[in-house]
């Protein structure tokens, strides 16, 4: 995939690329602080912090 | 019902989401090269008012919401207002339950870890006792191999249970109760979608949980008649559907179920299976719903 766009960690402020391909709900790490961060935009890409796990997740 | 935003659906599947994940990635790439027409729903958006009129909108249902408690509800939602869900409410009930899914394998007379339930505290120490040391205890509700405990002797079954007690939670004082089997350094996954086995996986791990949300990694599993056999009637006993099947085997090799997962995640399964589990579960989505929509009287 390709980096098309970079946005900030809104915890961080570290760099956080993206690829072009991105969906909103996609969870990416934050490269600077390891945060799991969702994508709440594509145009422009926006990060806000992913919400926690909750106990009941998974299958 | 509200959460999908923009005009009509009508005729489109909808995807219902918590996170887009690698399976859920796998899953859109399917539907686009087969040109069905989807909606990724939010499960965070949905909105429902009881009796509100409405429509049909969807043609069909894929659930892939990952908590269990959003997804049961959101299922029985979709199905009050007329729409296919895959899977249905039934076996999201039954699969995501522990001790509901044993009283299903056990019932339909699967092979099983020795299984005992209490639902008090001051049961559970006969419980546990009553399988014996090493006995494995799990929560009846949660995934990923969390809060599984190995417990080895009387003091540790105690502390385990006064450590539950402290969370003040009623469904952590629902015991399950298992056997605890001394297994491969493996497990085995087999995906059902229908009446078919379409893949197996061992997975393995020098822990004894062997999950991959903890680490085991994957390989490929032939899939022998025995195991095929298993699987399907494992599946049919919970009702069916798009189905991960958990199978644990004895040192001496026999295979028992221990689990059935119905909002499967197959992303250590995609990078070895030599079958498109995402394009198998849309072709099993689009074969099974319905073409020509039916007004709701939501």
């Amino acid at each position: 995939m390709t980096t098309a766009a970079v946005s900030t960690c809104p915890d961080c402020t570290e760099a956080v690329p993206s690829a072009d391909d991105v969906r909103v709900t996609s969870i990416v790490e934050c490269p600077g602080c390891q945060a799991e961060l969702e994508v709440i935009g594509v145009d422009p890409v926006e990060y806000a912090l992913a919400p926690d796990i909750e106990e009941d997740f998974g299958e | 019902m509200s959460g999908a935003r923009g005009a009509n659906h009508r005729g489109s599947l909808a995807v219902l989401t918590t996170r887009t994940r690698l399976e859920e990635r796998l899953i859109f790439a399917a539907l686009e090269r087969r040109g069905l027409p989807y909606v990724q729903v939010d499960d965070r958006t949905l909105v429902h008012r009881l009796g509100a009129p409405g429509a049909v909108r969807y043609r069909g249902v894929l659930n892939r919401i990952m908590s269990h408690t959003r997804s049961v509800y959101a299922t029985r939602i979709f199905e009050a207002t007329g729409h296919r869900v895959f899977n249905p409410s039934g076996v999201v009930d039954v699969c995501g339950d522990k001790i509901l899914t044993s009283l299903a394998l056990v019932r339909a007379g699967l092979p099983h870890p020795e299984t005992v339930l209490a639902v008090t505290p001051d049961a559970a120490i006969e419980a546990i006792e009553r399988v014996g040391y090493p006995a494995v205890l799990k929560p009846a509700v949660g995934s990923w191999g969390r809060l599984l405990s190995k417990v080895n002797d009387r003091d540790a079954a105690e502390t385990l249970i006064e450590h539950k007690q402290s969370l003040r939670s009623p469904i952590h004082n629902v015991y399950y109760v298992q056997e605890y089997v001394d297994k491969p350094d493996r497990d085995l996954r087999v995906i059902v979608i229908g009446d078919e086995v379409v893949a197996a996986v061992y997975r393995r791990s020098d822990h004894w949980i062997t999950n991959t949300a903890r680490g085991a990694t994957t390989a490929v599993c032939a899939v022998t008649d025995e195991l095929r056999s298993l699987a399907l009637r494992a599946a049919a006993a919970v009702g069916g559907g798009i189905l991960a099947v958990d199978l644990l085997e004895r040192a001496g090799g026999e295979l028992l179920v221990t689990e059935v997962n119905h909002t499967m995640e197959f992303h250590g399964l995609a990078a070895v299976a030599e079958v498109d589990i995402a394009d198998l579960v849309v072709d099993h989505v689009d074969r099974n719903s319905p073409t020509d929509l039916v007004e709701a009287a939501a």
